[in-house]
């Protein structure tokens, strides 16, 4: 199971900023976490199962895309962008 | 007491007032662009469509403005498709019970049967052959018009930038384009005859008299009086005829009210001048409105930034700028007065 790490407001829609999902990719196991909790659907990817222009997924750290190997207990963050200056 | 429900760059206000002054008494989805913010007059109920920086379009509904607020199901493209809903610029109560419609961008038009908290694309329009020669205007490929026939659901009238005019007559089931009469002066003479690249603006039906429509194009004023085939230039007489809103005063199928502004790429009202320009004559004549509204003003009014209530002499005009004023009348535009200020630049004003 990877490791799915939420901040606010994604976290209040799945109930918690921790959830283990499985999947051996980042869009499968964002799809994962679309199955367990319905609400967080549309949010992290888009109807076509895009990552959000301006969202950001971590995979132990590195920048992931929606194809990168997911493996078991890696840490998968979801963050929004920067979008400072 | 009118509420006023504006749509801005960062949430929705709800203002409350009368003659005396407006205030603030509900603001949310605070920091997000809420394109537009309408109450449905059937069932007392609130929708918005709101589009996270970075969490996309959803639509909102709720029962009370200052409490929670319930996302809606569906209003999204198929699975599949390659494009994805960008905006959901406008939403409108049809004419069947708890029916409303929302169009956004890339054109897509959605329908809901259950006063709001579902929705279902209309493949109709969707799935219309033409699509692959739909282009966008400067504000994407927008759906932003949806005008329902009172009490006939099977009329429907839509409006897409930059593709134009499309109605149906079997209630979304299918769909034909209906741009005879447009002159659309950007582009070269030879290739006006093309049916699909109308920049519409914004297009309004006269309740009494529903066969009759008033247009804003993006250069020119058009009505129609057969339920929108074809379509009549009345523009002559206004100081410019680009501008983005229109609207009508419900109990006179003769009226439309228009904001001109230099167009296309200035968007500011000619001389600086804050009018709303009115006509009484179906469009023979025009006249400027605007006692109150500021000499020297460079302000832009969006397309769902201007809206009525009432009607007659009893008619309010209110309409919201970039800038973050808010205006209104409540003498069918002979006298205005600032409403609000200093909010986020305005997307949306709606009457409730």
């Amino acid at each position: 199971m990877a490791q799915v790490m939420l901040r606010a407001p994604l976290s209040e829609l799945c109930g918690g900023r921790h959830h283990a999902i499985a999947g051996a990719t980042v869009r499968e196991v964002l799809r994962g976490l679309e199955r367990e909790h319905p609400p967080i659907a549309g949010w992290v990817l888009d109807e076509q199962g895009r990552i959000r222009e301006h969202v950001n997924v971590f995979v132990n750290g590195t920048h992931g895309e929606e194809g990168t190997p997911v493996a078991d207990a890696d840490r998968v963050h979801v963050l929004p962008a920067i979008t400072g200056g | 007491m009118t509420e006023l429900l504006v749509g801005t760059k960062k949430g929705m206000f709800r203002l409350e007032g009368d003659g005396d002054g407006f205030e603030i008494t509900a603001r949310a989805f605070a920091g997000q662009s809420v394109e537009y913010a309408m109450r449905d007059p059937r069932s007392g109920r609130y929708l918005a469509s709101v589009t996270s920086w970075f969490y996309g379009p959803k639509i909102w509904i709720t029962d009370d403005p200052t409490g929670e607020w319930e996302q809606a199901e569906g209003a999204t493209l198929p699975e599949g498709d390659e494009k994805s809903v960008e905006r959901l610029w406008v939403i409108v109560p049809g004419a069947a019970d708890g029916q409303l419609y929302a169009g956004g961008d890339p054109g897509p038009l959605f329908e809901s049967r259950d006063g709001g908290a579902s929705w279902e694309l209309n493949r109709g329009l969707w799935d219309h052959p033409t699509r692959g020669d739909w282009s966008p205007g400067n504000g994407g490929l927008c759906l932003h018009t949806i005008a329902p026939w009172p009490g006939d659901p099977s009329k429907l009238l839509v409006a897409i930038s930059a593709v134009g005019v499309w109605l149906s007559d079997d209630g979304g089931a299918s769909w034909h384009h209906s741009n005879t009469g447009i002159e659309p002066d950007y582009v070269p003479e030879e290739s006006r005859d093309n049916p699909i690249q109308h920049c519409v603006h914004d297009v309004r039906r006269a309740p009494l008299r529903p066969e009759r429509l008033f247009m804003q194009f993006h250069g020119g004023v058009y009505r129609s009086d057969n339920a929108g085939e074809s379509w009549i230039d009345i523009g002559d007489g206004l100081p410019s005829d680009f501008g983005f809103p229109i609207v009508v005063d419900p109990a006179d199928p003769d009226s439309a009210y228009v904001i001109p502004l230099i167009g296309a790429e200035d968007r500011t009202p000619p001389d600086g001048a804050m009018r709303v320009w009115e006509t009484r004559d179906a469009g023979a004549t025009w006249q400027a409105r605007g006692d109150g509204l500021p000499d020297k003003a460079y302000l832009t009014i969006l397309r769902e930034a201007f809206d009525s209530a009432g009607e007659g002499a009893g008619l309010e005009l209110y309409f919201g700028a970039t800038s973050g004023e808010v205006f209104g009348s409540a003498d069918a535009g002979a006298n205005w007065r600032q409403v609000a200020d200093h909010l986020p630049p305005v997307y949306s004003v709606r009457t409730a």
